[in-house]
């Protein structure tokens, strides 16, 4: 009983996760490769603050505000550059943020922080509490998707300069966007590093981003219920089957790989279609998520 | 004297991200698609020069096969990968280029072990000494003399020959370009081909200077070589060249002054960053 409820709460700390990077790249069309630098700066800020004697609850708002403070800062960047460029900046922010903790000894270094204080919750109740705000999380992201923010964020990430002339006020949103997404990252991280007891530089590097993102682009780009299924599924395969545990990084490389080639809208598109295909006398509406895109290429 | 000693490691370094990145701008300039993947071509190259050299005692044949096995893979993936995603928004090639990357590193971990390979008698190692203060070793020297002919002779054929011609043509307007009857997937070919072949060259010399061949050799040539063309104004051969060599001479630098604050990955990023914001169309990009 005691595994599965560890699996679940991590799984759990996955769905949290990979829905603050749906609400940037998914709802906002923003491309992050360095998510896990915020998930990481939750759980360096969380860790430190209950060293230092703070209760864990305390800690939890702490470590949102960082993170979502470096994230707004990182958004700034996206005002300047975009998609192909913006994926290297921000690839280039996780690279950053490893390498200044690793040479940091105040940070732990290369050693990273152990023996974290214990929150006060037992192992179920800190799955709940890890479910909970999950749940919350996903709550946010509909309720963010149907508001007049989201329509904005869909906006921009469909035609961001239509979006300009419209007279958006498209840094706003994006920054915004930024602000929030990595806020929630940096409340995983503070769960994250409660839930494992130990952090250090490599928990949060590149690979971190990339498996973060293959839940996301798995479950469906900007599908809520699909961003869910993906990382529910993603974080759980490798302790269900050990085999899988081995070749983990083989998966996740070719998971990403195919879904790209063959379904770019992940399981949500495949959903879609299937449920589309049953009723063929349904009006199709025109297909605008997968027409191609020639804008935001140049920055 | 440190100052020249420092400038010329940043030389050889930068030499070999040189050849490198020059793959992936032949790649971003006619498709723009960040190849991630063409890093995994850089270790496999690695990995056949150094398996053919030890079971022929030949450098040059392992050179050769590397890049011939480099090449025809990059078109493969050209072929079966890219291909089909020419249509799609740009991350979507991104990402798919990021996993097929994860899952060759992963590859080359279960076919070739973790522990990695290394050359049973390695070539080219003696130390020679230039003007008497400085002194590199032999595969030092060919690196960069091999970039800097590398890259004359690939100057020469795009701007000489008719299929040089060709390629930027397509580069600048491929519809253009295919009603004046230029092939465009044999351009694209031929443009994998030679630009894995380079990743593959400089694989094998990596694997020289360190006499090491690893399954992760390539994740830090991978990211590094997309600052580069960031750097370089992407898709522009001679900035991608100017980039590659700063940034190995800035690392040279910052892994002696700045090592208590960032570590070597993070002084290119940083650096990158730095750049993008003051200057987002890249260090030696035209308007």
């Amino acid at each position: 009983m005691a595994y599965e409820i560890s699996l679940l709460t991590s799984m759990a700390i996955s769905v949290l996760f990979a829905l603050s990077l749906n609400l940037i790249t998914g709802l906002c069309g923003q491309i992050s490769l360095g998510h896990a630098a915020f998930l990481g700066i939750g759980a360096y800020t969380s860790a430190m603050l209950c060293k230092a004697g703070l209760p864990f609850f305390a800690t939890l708002p702490a470590a949102m505000l960082t993170a979502g403070l470096v994230g707004a800062v990182v958004g700034l960047a996206s005002l300047r550059v975009r998609a192909d460029f913006l994926a290297i900046t921000t690839m280039g922010v996780v690279f950053l943020f490893v390498g200044i903790v690793r040479q940091q000894d105040w940070l732990g270094g290369e050693l990273g922080i152990s023996d974290i204080p214990p929150s006060g919750l037992d192992k179920p109740g800190f799955m709940m509490l890890a479910i909970v705000l999950a749940a919350a999380t996903a709550g946010l992201s509909v309720y963010l998707k149907k508001s007049w923010m989201g329509r904005v964020f869909n906006g921009i990430a469909e035609d961001e300069d239509t979006m300009r002339v419209l007279g958006i006020d498209v840094p706003r949103y994006k920054l915004a966007a930024f602000a929030i997404g990595t806020a929630l990252a940096g409340l995983a991280g503070a769960l994250y590093g409660q839930h494992f007891k130990y952090i250090g530089p490599d928990s949060f590097g590149f690979i971190e981003s990339i498996s973060v993102l293959s839940m996301v682009v798995f479950g469906g780009i900007g599908s809520i219920p699909g961003v869910i299924f993906g990382a529910a599924v993603l974080s759980a395969l490798p302790a269900w089957f050990q085999f899988v545990g081995d070749y983990k990084l083989l998966m996740y490389g070719g998971l990403l790989f195919l879904m790209m080639r063959f379904s770019p809208e992940g399981m949500a598109g495949i959903v879609r279609r299937l449920f589309r295909a049953r009723r063929p006398h349904e009006t199709r509406k025109p297909d605008t998520a997968s027409a191609p895109r020639t804008k935001g290429i140049h920055p | 004297m440190l100052v020249v000693e420092l400038i010329a490691r940043g030389l050889v370094q930068g030499s070999i991200y040189a050849l490198i990145a020059l793959g992936l701008t032949l790649v971003y300039g006619l498709l723009r698609i960040l190849h991630v993947a063409h890093a995994a071509l850089f270790t496999l190259g690695a990995y056949i020069g150094v398996l053919v050299t030890n079971a022929t005692g030949s450098l040059p044949l392992g050179f050769a096969a590397a890049m011939v096995a480099a090449g025809l893979t990059g078109v493969a993936m050209y072929r079966l990968c890219y291909a089909p995603m020419l249509r799609q928004p740009p991350f979507v090639a991104l990402i798919a280029s990021i996993g097929l990357y994860i899952a060759f590193e992963e590859l080359f971990r279960i076919v070739f072990g973790a522990s990695g390979l290394s050359y049973q008698a390695p070539p080219l190692q003696e130390q020679v000494s230039v003007f008497g203060v400085l002194h590199f070793s032999e595969a030092e020297l060919l690196v960069m003399a091999g970039t800097v002919a590398i890259i004359g002779v690939l100057g020469y054929l795009q701007n000489r020959t008719r299929i040089g011609v060709a390629c930027q043509a397509t580069v600048t307007d491929p519809q253009m370009a295919q009603s004046f009857g230029i092939k465009l997937n044999t351009v694209r070919d031929l443009n994998f081909f030679i630009g894995s072949a380079l990743a593959a060259f400089a694989g094998v010399w990596v694997a020289l200077l360190n006499n090491l061949v690893e399954p992760t050799m390539g994740s830090v040539p991978s990211y590094k070589g997309l600052a580069i063309i960031v750097l370089g104004g992407m898709g522009s051969v001679r900035g991608t060249l100017m980039a590659s060599l700063v940034l190995g001479i800035i690392e040279a630098f910052g892994t002696i002054y700045l090592s208590q604050f960032l570590d070597r990955n993070a002084i290119a990023f940083a650096f990158l960053i730095l750049v993008l914001m003051l200057r987002p169309q890249g260090l030696f990009a035209r308007r």
